[in-house]
């Protein structure tokens, strides 16, 4: 589609606001508002009722993409489809699954006039779960313990090294908390189940939750970091409330993590604060978190800085931001119509 | 005894701790007291203007105060 010459066509996935939310619609809703140009948003899909497709004042069109497993090449051809109908200028995903598949096409993209912000391949594989306690001991940066393990029957020496409570991870997602060996071995076939091997087994580390959402130009300059105290949590763990918060101690290890990795992109650090004071790097999240907006609420527009630094344009540190600012999710029956899931479901674009 | 620096009080007795994002509710009194605190009033200039202020006995008023001032620690309000 043309537009204007001042507009900006910038493709988005994680469309999939639900319970356990994407982080897609609060990077738009954040691009749409600290560009400060008209922003034409392409939203790249995966499933047909992702609801971001049917929300047309936040996504302009929607094209349905190849999972991850798909393999690249299918990735490529369709991204090439996409870009001969809207010539995009820029692509931010925002799903874990799907990075290393971005990250590999990001030369071919950039030949094709489409920008990336992404990690280097190097930088996203350290700090990945299956990495992260070797990552913490090159770093000096606190990491629990772990145990990367591939048979049930390992659980055992789990158990002999850390005890119980243990916290049972998949590679990509989800992490149960077992007080028993019969609850890690049931988390164990379970996360295994769905998200493969290997399994992460790591100590368990008591105190309170902080998120820091980190942007990193790529040099070891910290562009901006948000820390983000969880004030009402679902079942599945996810934040539906959080305040900013203002501690110099947390910035500092926000910091240090961006001097250790030259991060190039945002990202999320979950953090355990405990009695102690002591500050644990629980997992890195080589992405936007789903409470993004917050960043731009509280004065720190991560979403449009990365955009900003993406299309080459300078992006200065931010300095200051409003700590005490709080998000509440909410959840909101969108009403469409059996045509536009027809369409998306039959044509693979809305 | 001080306020740590970056604690936020209201007049209605609202506290906001921006380092960890706890929050309390405080009575009329104890509102009072903490905005002294913030002003850099020392204890005894804060009883002394209790004493003054409301009927109480200065045995009293110095238990009350060794409860609040305890109260202030765990909730971690207080300069270390």
């Amino acid at each position: 589609m043309k537009t204007p010459d001042n507009w900006l066509t910038i493709a988005v996935t994680g469309l999939n606001a639900i319970d356990s939310p994407g982080p897609g619609i609060a990077v738009i809703r954040a691009l749409r508002e600290g560009l400060n140009r008209p922003v034409r948003i392409i939203g790249l899909s995966y499933e047909t009722l992702e609801p971001g497709i049917y929300m047309h004042d936040v996504v302009d069109k929607t094209y349905q993409i190849p999972y991850p497993a798909a393999g690249t090449t299918a990735l490529m051809n369709r991204l090439q489809y996409i870009h001969e109908k809207e010539n995009l200028q820029l692509i931010i995903p925002n799903f874990d699954a799907e990075l290393p598949q971005f990250i590999k096409l990001a030369q071919t993209l950039r030949s094709m006039g489409i920008a990336t912000f992404l990690p280097a391949a190097e930088q996203f594989e350290a700090r990945d779960k299956v990495n992260l306690y070797q990552f913490g001991q090159n770093n000096q940066l606190l990491v629990p313990r772990d145990k990367i393990i591939h048979t049930v029957a390992e659980l055992q020496s789990c158990e002999d090294a850390f005890g119980y409570p243990l916290v049972v991870k998949g590679k990509f997602y989800d992490a149960v908390v077992a007080y028993t060996l019969e609850q890690a071995q049931k988390a164990f076939y379970k996360i295994s189940a769905k998200w493969g091997l290997p399994i992460i087994v790591q100590e368990f580390i008591t105190g309170t939750e902080i998120n820091i959402a980190v942007l990193g130009d790529g040099t070891g300059r910290m562009i901006s970091a948000i820390p983000m105290r969880k004030l009402y949590i679902t079942d599945k763990g996810k934040a539906w409330s959080g305040i900013t918060l203002e501690d110099e101690s947390l910035l500092q290890l926000a910091q240090a993590f961006t001097d250790a990795t030259k991060w190039k992109g945002g990202c999320e650090l979950e953090i355990m604060r405990t009695a102690k004071n002591e500050l644990y790097i629980m997992e890195i999240n080589p992405r936007f978190p789903a409470w993004i907006y917050l960043t731009a609420a509280a004065g720190q527009n991560q979403p449009a800085a990365l955009a900003r630094m993406a299309l080459g344009e300078e992006q200065p540190v931010y300095e200051g931001y409003e700590a005490g600012k709080i998000f509440v999710r909410y959840s909101w029956d969108h009403i469409t119509d059996i045509k536009e899931f027809h369409q998306i479901s039959g044509k693979g674009e809305l | 005894m001080y306020l740590r620096k970056n604690i936020a009080t209201s007049e209605s007795g609202f506290i906001f701790n921006p380092a960890t994002g706890d929050s309390f509710s405080a009575n009329p009194v104890a509102a009072e007291i903490l905005l002294q605190l913030k002003q850099g009033n020392g204890a005894a200039q804060i009883k002394e203007w209790l004493l003054e202020s409301y009927e109480v006995e200065p045995l009293r008023l110095e238990r009350d105060w060794d409860e609040f001032i305890n109260q202030l620690k765990e909730a971690n309000l207080l300069e270390s």
